[in-house]
This record gives structure tokens, C-alpha cells and sequence, in this order.
């Protein structure tokens, strides 16, 4: 699945988007994953209260499913307007 | 229903007039025009990344319901991304209806969903200095409103 980071969460990773082969099961399965990757993940991940998350596109929570999802998105909260 | 994500700089007195003009369904017409504001004297600039796609569908998503809960007319959002100024217009929102209790209250409804439901984040620079503005308690609070 693309993993698209936006925002800090984008600089502290150093991409903006990747693949990722991943079997986890819902998003906070998908972020414990990449925290044992390796450190930035450790890093940008560390309070996930300061992270938001989007399944394809729409706004949900760390509890939501990736069963069938094409892009998952972590940024910061939103600061449009 | 107009809604456009750009990096170009526009006018909000020619896209009002746009809107607004030669038409005599609308009784009342509130705008909003968001500026880059620069309290300190210090700001140099500021950079405004978003989520292409998801942006252009959450504008979409929150102007529908707008029209769903007021009887309006119209509505037209613009928001700008990219590098802007101290000054510079940063986004616009117009709503249209007969009248205009619904023109406001969709206009504010809009601008409360804007600041926090939709993918922008804003970087302001100062001097060498950039960072990432912090989203606020009151913005995510000022949701319950609605």
C-alpha cells in the first residue's frame, strides 16, 4: 500500500510517500510496524496524539481497518484556513 | 458550487464580483478572505503544503454539507497552497442565499471546518527559522458549535 507522511511528520521520516508491504491490520498495527523499522519511525511516531491519519483519503482514527486500503496518510493536525 | 485549490495568487474583489453578479435569486452574500498575518514584524514568509486529492474532496465534502443544512444558493471556496508573503491572500470562502442568516452562519460553519478538517499545514519563516504552525484547541473546539 502507498504510506504518504505530510507536514513534520514527512520531514522527520525524509520522504513524503513509499510502498509498504505490510499484512497489519488496522493503522496503529501499520505504526507499530514501522516503529520497529528503524529510528525516524521510532521518532515520528513517538506521540501519536500529535498525529492524525487518513484511509484512502478520509479522515478516521488509529483503530480503522487497512483491510482493502490503497493509501494511508500521517500528517500533523490540519492548520487550513 | 466553485471550489478551487491553487498556488496562484487571486483576487477576492474579482472572484466576489464574479459570484455575486447577474444574478437575482440572491438576497444576502457573505465573504471571507484569510490573509498571511504578521504580528511580530518579523515574519518573512510562509509555506502552505497540502494533500492533493484528499484536499479537493474534503472542500467538496464540507461545501455539500453546506448546502444540505442552509438553503443557499451558492458557494465558492478558494485556498491557496505554496510560498506566499506577509499580506498575501491565503484562501477565500463566499456563500450566497436568499437570506442572510444562512449566508452567515454556512460562511462561519465553513471557515470552522476549513481551519481544522481540511488538509493544509502552514510553515511560517523567519529570518533561517521555519516552523510548523501548531494547530489550536480552540479551532478543534470550535466544531462542537456546529
Amino acid at each position: 500500500m502507498d504510506v504518504l507522511y505530510f507536514a513534520w511528520v514527512r520531514e522527520r521520516i525524509g520522504v513524503p510517500r513509499e510502498e509498504i508491504e505490510t499484512k497489519a491490520a488496522t493503522v496503529a498495527d501499520l505504526v507499530d510496524e514501522l516503529r520497529k523499522r528503524e529510528g525516524r519511525y521510532d521518532l515520528a511516531f513517538s506521540d501519536v496524539t500529535a498525529v492524525r491519519v487518513a484511509v484512502d483519503q478520509e479522515l478516521t482514527d488509529f483503530d480503522a481497518s487497512l483491510d482493502g486500503a490503497r493509501e494511508v496518510a500521517f500528517f500533523p493536525p490540519m492548520t487550513g484556513g | 458550487m466553485r471550489i478551487a485549490v491553487q498556488a496562484e495568487v487571486f483576487d477576492p474583489g474579482a472572484e466576489l464580483t464574479r459570484f455575486a453578479t447577474g444574478r437575482t435569486d440572491l438576497g444576502a452574500v457573505v465573504t471571507f478572505h484569510g490573509v498571511v498575518r504578521d504580528l511580530t514584524g518579523d515574519l518573512t514568509g510562509m509555506l502552505i503544503e497540502h494533500y492533493p486529492g484528499m484536499t479537493e474532496n474534503a472542500l467538496n465534502k464540507v461545501a455539500q454539507e453546506a448546502t444540505d443544512r442552509w438553503d443557499l444558493a451558492d458557494v465558492l471556496i478558494i485556498h491557496r497552497h505554496g510560498t506566499m508573503a506577509p499580506g498575501d491572500v491565503i484562501m477565500m470562502v463566499a456563500t450566497a442565499s436568499a437570506h442572510r442568516n444562512a449566508a452567515f452562519e454556512a460562511a462561519d460553519y465553513l471557515m470552522d471546518y476549513l481551519k481544522s478538517r481540511a488538509p493544509f499545514w502552514k510553515k511560517e519563516r523567519r529570518g533561517d527559522q521555519t516552523d510548523w504552525v501548531a494547530s489550536k484547541a480552540e479551532d478543534e473546539a470550535a466544531l462542537d458549535r456546529w
